[in-house]
């Protein structure tokens, strides 16, 4: 039903409405990774911007190629930079950058994971150096100009493939690549978190030293996990640049790091559904109200951190399974109304064997 | 490096280290008691700050005549207001969410984005400036390249002082032993008749007081606006990450790491590589010791 509706999105919304419904759907795909490593695994990444940016900057740095037609992006000549700096050189083709944007964002998240949680860094201490990672990586990007384009970031692509990004139809193909994109990254969260491996990300959230103590070497599990939810995080960057145009050092700073983790409390931290709910909705809202009033959303954005932590941890989810539960119960309660006065007799006949027995 | 760039480096990462122990004592105690990040920590070096702007504005308007005795006056109300918004803060939130320190930290999080805009509401964006009282105006010249500036001093000065004042009250006072006895072992401090309830609560008003002090320092460096915290804190978590929980001394040892790691690396370097190079340091390290440069012992587990 879900899939339909956004499937029919393109015929209902104007182009515009249907890039922000692209743009939050991009963002889903990267709090369904947030939530496999947080919700389910018990790790809170605060740098994950670092990935969703690295993802895009590798997308974007292979449409400015195409767009100046392999010769030098323009900032690099205020800068005075005459060649193309080597990193770059990957970036010349489609087949490179865009593997490259999934796997340069998993390298640097499994070299952290792997350096952090082989010293059992854990808890808000790792919390505090993915922190610190994203300050880091956004200061360093900041200040690269010349390399790569600095505050201003990347920007004014051509086309992609031959055709203009620009165009209405291209974007609708990038809309509907982003709803499939989010779709098999849903079958593939699924897949990953029902079974054994799911179960045993729960238990080392859960109790990580009994994990160890069973067998496991937990460091393992945990750095691939971190690494999927990053090389997700990138991907989620290419769809955003694909659809936005643009990608600047802003995408990947703290606070945005941070409000990340708020959809994804939001919806319900270790369901599926919950993280692309509460992108959607938080996104959705954030659009409405900073709109008319942007320092109302900021107010917003911390009221709703604090109620949902405080009194609704489960999120948006855990509601909806609550009033699943009433439901069935009054219904069966219903419905078992008359049988349970039917057992009334052969109750009291147990009572009484009972009551003989003391 | 020459003995004049040597020097100055020195006192640069002195500088920097001060700043960042005045943040990091604070953090000190509210995260080595509770384990629990407070990421409104830097919201609360703002409201110090800001507590001192609004010091400066009363002497101005009542007390001309002692102008230049207002940052004495600021140190003990910056103090008391953050020890206030910590209270406050203690008793509604943190006290909820007692054993989910991941929870705390976002719950904190969403506090500090309130607090911010509430500061902006009514201090307005624009940044607000302090006059430095004239007695902190100047600088002594020692050598070539080393200039000395008196605020500098001054911060250090603070700095080594709430040392000093956090040593003897949390190792000499018996409300700082009790603060200890739960530190080290919260149940059995529990079993012996501690309130820990009580502790937690004092603990953290005197860590977030502290911020206020840090607050009012800051404000001889740069102007007052709403993000004022957000500058260090993260270096200021780092400090806590590199130093060690639970004592002073790793307070110090980490601020001090941070402030030579940053100092020379920026050197060496750019601003931006060298807190790239920091980062990296302070990863590795913590391969060789995770616990940080002073480890409380501890058979726990977790």
């Amino acid at each position: 039903m879900v899939i339909t509706a956004l499937l029919l999105a393109p015929l209902l919304l104007s182009d515009f409405r249907l890039g922000l419904l692209g743009r939050f759907l991009a963002y889903a795909i990267l709090a369904l990774g947030l939530d496999l490593i947080w919700g389910y695994t018990g790790i809170l990444s605060l740098g994950h911007g670092v990935y969703f940016g690295l993802g895009a900057y590798c997308a974007a740095m292979y449409l400015k190629l195409e767009a100046t037609g392999g010769k030098l992006p323009e900032f690099m000549g205020y800068s005075g930079i005459e060649q193309l700096p080597f990193f770059w050189q990957p970036f010349r083709f489609a087949w490179l950058a865009f593997p490259l944007a999934m796997i340069v964002p998993a390298a640097l998240a499994a070299m952290l994971g792997y350096f952090a949680f082989r010293s059992r860094i854990k808890g808000v201490f790792f919390s505090i150096l993915s922190q610190a990672l994203a300050l880091v990586m956004v200061t360093l990007f900041l200040s690269q100009i010349g390399l790569i384009g600095g505050t201003n970031g990347i920007t004014n692509f051509k086309t992609i493939f031959g055709h203009d990004i620009n165009d209405s139809a291209t974007q609708r193909a990038f809309y509907f690549l982003t709803v499939a994109t989010l779709a098999l990254t849903y079958v593939l969260c699924r897949w990953l978190v029902h079974g054994r491996f799911g179960k045993l990300l729960l238990a080392i959230r859960d109790a990580e030293n009994r994990v160890r103590f069973t067998g496991y070497d937990p460091v393992g599990f945990k750095v691939f996990v971190y690494a999927i939810s990053a090389a997700l995080a990138g991907l989620a960057g290419v769809l955003f640049v694909l659809q936005v145009g643009l990608i600047t050092p802003t995408e990947m700073d703290v606070p945005h790091s941070i409000r990340m983790v708020l959809w994804v409390a939001l919806g319900g931290r270790a369901t599926l559904i919950g993280p692309i709910l509460g992108t959607l909705l938080v996104n959705f809202g954030e659009n409405a109200l900073s709109e008319s009033y942007p320092a109302m959303w900021s107010l917003m954005m911390g009221v709703a951190f604090l109620a949902c932590i405080l009194f609704m941890p489960r999120g948006l989810m855990g509601l909806v399974n609550d009033a699943n539960r009433w439901i069935k119960n009054r219904r069966e309660r219903s419905s078992s109304t008359r049988i349970a006065e039917k057992s009334v007799t052969s109750h009291a006949t147990t009572e009484t064997i009972e009551n003989s027995v003391v | 490096m020459n003995s004049g760039a040597l020097a100055s480096n020195l006192f640069n990462a002195l500088s920097l280290g001060s700043i960042l122990l005045l943040i990091a004592l604070g953090l000190a105690i509210t995260f080595g008691l509770m384990r629990v990040i407070n990421m409104a920590h830097g919201e609360f070096i703002m409201a110090g700050a800001y507590a001192t702007y609004v010091t400066q504005n009363f002497f101005q308007s009542k007390f001309p005549n002692f102008i230049g005795w207002y940052l004495i006056a600021s140190i003990p109300f910056a103090f008391c207001v953050a020890a206030l918004l910590g209270w406050l803060l203690e008793a509604t939130v943190i006290r909820r969410l007692y054993g989910r320190p991941l929870d705390t930290l976002l719950a904190t999080w969403g506090v500090s984005l309130i607090l911010q805009q509430l500061a902006r509401t009514i201090f307005g964006s624009l940044g607000v400036n302090v006059q430095s009282p004239a007695w902190l105006g100047g600088n002594w010249k020692l050598g070539e390249s080393l200039v000395v500036p008196h605020e500098r001093v001054f911060i250090m000065a603070v700095a080594l002082g709430c040392l000093a004042g956090m040593g003897i009250f949390l190792y000499y006072s018996q409300v700082g032993r009790r603060i200890q006895a739960v530190m080290q072992n919260r149940d059995m401090a529990s079993c012996l008749g501690i309130s820990t309830r009580k502790v937690d609560a004092l603990a953290f008003s005197v860590g977030s007081g502290l911020a206020g002090i840090a607050g009012c320092a800051l404000t001889m460096l740069s102007s007052i606006d709403s993000n004022v915290g957000t500058k260090y804190i993260i270096d200021s978590f780092m400090v806590v990450v590199l130093g060690g929980v639970g004592s002073l001394a790793g307070a110090v040892a980490g601020a001090l790491g941070m402030g030579v790691l940053n100092t020379v690396w920026e050197y060496e370097t750019t601003a931006s590589l060298g807190r790239v190079l920091t980062f990296v340091c302070v990863i590795l390290f913590l391969q060789w010791k995770p616990q940080g440069l002073v480890a409380t012992r501890s058979r726990a587990l977790d």
